[in-house]
């Protein structure tokens, strides 16, 4: 898929998006925006995951990081919101170099399971320290900026700030530390071979993914105007992975899909049945089993076939 | 801290079989948790069967573990059996997906409320020791500790299964090549991991209250330990556990509220200093 016609989905997408209030009923809007925040997470996952090759398997707390730095900057300490929106995924760059920083030398497997510890870590602080961050009850009612108060405002700031997010991460993924990136993902050591200082992209890059995942994280603070640990439970950490994979985590926008897939079926399954984790886990199964290149992947693997085969004719 | 290291000991049951399946299959075995956690329900179910008390109480032990391997096996046969070519990432996905699933079949069966397994009246009380007193039921713990440590070591070094199973994990094509069945083989592991899985929820049932979540937790405290020792080592599993144990009991001596973070402290220093766990894997 080339670089053009990526974009040029993405703005269609995003104008259908942009008149989309209009017409629709509040909840969906909330819904809409609740898929671009998720999915913009999922995406910032994937940037290190499908792109880098990097086994990081609790991004999750990024998104934390970036909601509790931009919720304490409002409601603890009384700045402005978007000093706040600013701070949050400066946060979650700090955090995601001191992560990156102790796990980079390890090789894949063991990279995954330190980092989703080490996460479980600020997890369990965030959870115990009661007067920073208000512990198991979380952050509620953070007041936002005028702009983005109501309903619509923080639709259209969430489409916005998500959009714009998008476009840098790929334009990063066209550039050259973007395809170093991707060779180191494909042969690490012959990129170190020909002089690529691979722990230092590597690192590089979880850092980008922890920002964007604060950026998603302050997207969250603005549309739900609250914050709570579970957002940085390692157990979402791997929902966003799933759904990177079903959307297919060799392309852009796949995690995008995936996301907006997994969070309109979560919200109409729970109408139904509480065990809405039991289906997740059954569809992940089927997933991985038949369809493991992620429904994008699959979309562009039939395509191919399509054109290669009419180009034979 | 003597109290601690009962805790210790089950930590350790569990880490081994995480380490093991780790060691052999390469596979970061999510679903490990959801296993223990199946194994303290189970205990709690099948000590209902008999009646409780001493009898309950031992099948429990021994039934509960059978059941949560059996289960493994049903899985590995179905599912994971077919993928071990795929990229890791795909295995530890799919152990993720039952982990999921598992939690919320635990929470059809069993329901949402807490459950309690009653301690055998052989085991109740405690013997003084330094003065202070220490429950029977830890003495217990002790031993078995070990005991699975020596029962597994055996089995890895001693037994041809287990030698077959160590090349495996190191040229899988060479030794399907000689004429073994690898497939076997690896299910063999898997049931066995999962069976320590199943043992160190029942052992730990009579102690702790059978929670929902008891799952999330441990599996991140079994990662700990199995990535400070050294892959598909069962040694390190134990000096991991040790040092996972204790520092955590220091910890929460020394700074109750955030006593917490004293065991992930001690993993950073040490895989500062030896980035690939403290012993060397095996295999």
């Amino acid at each position: 898929m080339g670089a053009r016609k990526s974009i040029v989905a993405l703005v269609i997408i995003l104008a259908i998006l942009a008149i989309a209030p209009l017409g629709l009923p509040r909840f969906y809007t909330y819904l809409i925006a609740l898929i671009v925040t998720t999915g913009l997470l999922s995406t910032s996952l994937n940037f290190v995951l499908g792109f880098g090759g990097i086994y990081q398997f609790h991004h999750a707390v990024f998104y934390g990081a970036g909601a509790y730095g931009a919720a304490i900057m409002i409601s603890k300490l009384g700045y402005s919101g978007w000093l706040g929106f600013v701070v949050g995924p400066l946060v979650a760059a700090a955090l995601s170099f001191v992560i990156g920083l102790i796990c980079v030398r390890l090789s894949k497997l063991y990279y995954g399971m330190l980092q989703i510890s080490l996460g479980s870590l600020v997890w369990a602080i965030v959870y115990r320290w009661y007067g920073f961050t208000g512990g198991d009850d979380g952050i509620h009612g953070i007041p936002m900026p005028e702009l983005v108060g109501s309903p619509l405002g923080a639709y259209y700031f969430t489409l916005i700030v998500g959009g714009l997010s998008l476009l840098v991460m790929h334009r990063i993924l066209n550039s050259p530390f973007g395809s170093t990136l991707q060779g180191i993902r494909d042969n690490a050591v012959r990129s170190q071979a020909v002089g690529v200082n691979v722990r230092r992209h590597q690192l590089a890059a979880v850092v980008i993914a922890g920002f964007f995942g604060g950026v998603a994280g302050v997207l969250f603070v603005v549309v739900d105007n609250s914050v709570f640990p579970d957002m940085m439970f390692w157990t979402l950490s791997l929902e966003i992975t799933i759904m990177a994979l079903l959307g297919g985590w060799l392309t852009f926008l796949g995690p995008m899909l995936g996301a907006a897939v997994t969070v309109s079926l979560r919200t109409f399954v729970s109408g139904f049945t509480d065990y809405w984790t039991l289906i997740l886990g059954i569809l992940l199964v089927l997933v991985i089993l038949f369809l493991p290149e992620g429904l994008l992947g699959y979309v562009f693997e039939v395509w191919k076939r399509r054109t290669s085969e009419s180009a034979e004719e | 801290m003597l109290v601690g290291l009962s805790r210790t000991v089950i930590l350790f049951i569990v880490a081994s079989g995480l380490s093991l399946i780790l060691g052999v299959l390469r596979i970061p075995n999510i679903a490990h948790g959801s296993l223990y956690m199946i194994g303290a329900f189970m205990a709690f179910t099948v000590s209902k069967v008999f009646g409780g008390g001493i009898t309950g109480y031992w099948m429990a032990v021994l039934l509960a573990p059978i059941i949560v391997a059996a289960l493994s096996f049903i899985a590995e046969r179905a599912i994971f059996c077919r993928l071990y070519e795929r990229e890791h990432i795909m295995l530890f996905l799919l152990t993720f997906a039952f982990a999921l699933i598992f939690g919320d079949l635990v929470k059809l069966v069993w329901g949402a409320e807490y459950r309690t397994v009653s301690m055998p009246r052989f085991f109740q009380g405690s013997i003084p020791i330094f003065g202070l007193p220490f429950p029977i039921y830890n003495f217990f713990l002790l031993i078995m500790g070990p005991l699975v440590a020596i029962v597994l070591w055996l089995i890895v070094n001693k037994t041809k299964m287990g030698k077959i199973s160590r090349a495996a994990a190191v040229d899988r094509e060479m030794v399907g090549a000689v004429g073994i069945n690898v497939s076997l083989v690896f299910a063999t592991v898997f049931v066995i991991g999962c069976y320590l899985a199943g043992l160190g929820g029942a052992l730990v049932a009579p102690i702790v209250n059978v929670t929902l979540g008891m799952d999330h937790t441990l599996i991140i405290e079994a990662f700990l330990i199995v990535i400070m020792g050294g892959l598909g080592n069962i040694w390190g599993a134990l000096l991991g556990a040790l040092i996972f144990g204790l520092s955590q009991s220091l910890g929460i001596l020394i700074w109750p509220q955030f006593g917490i973070i004293f065991p992930y402290a001690a993993v950073i220093v040490v895989l500062s200093f030896r980035p690939t766990g403290l012993l060397r894997s095996t295999w």
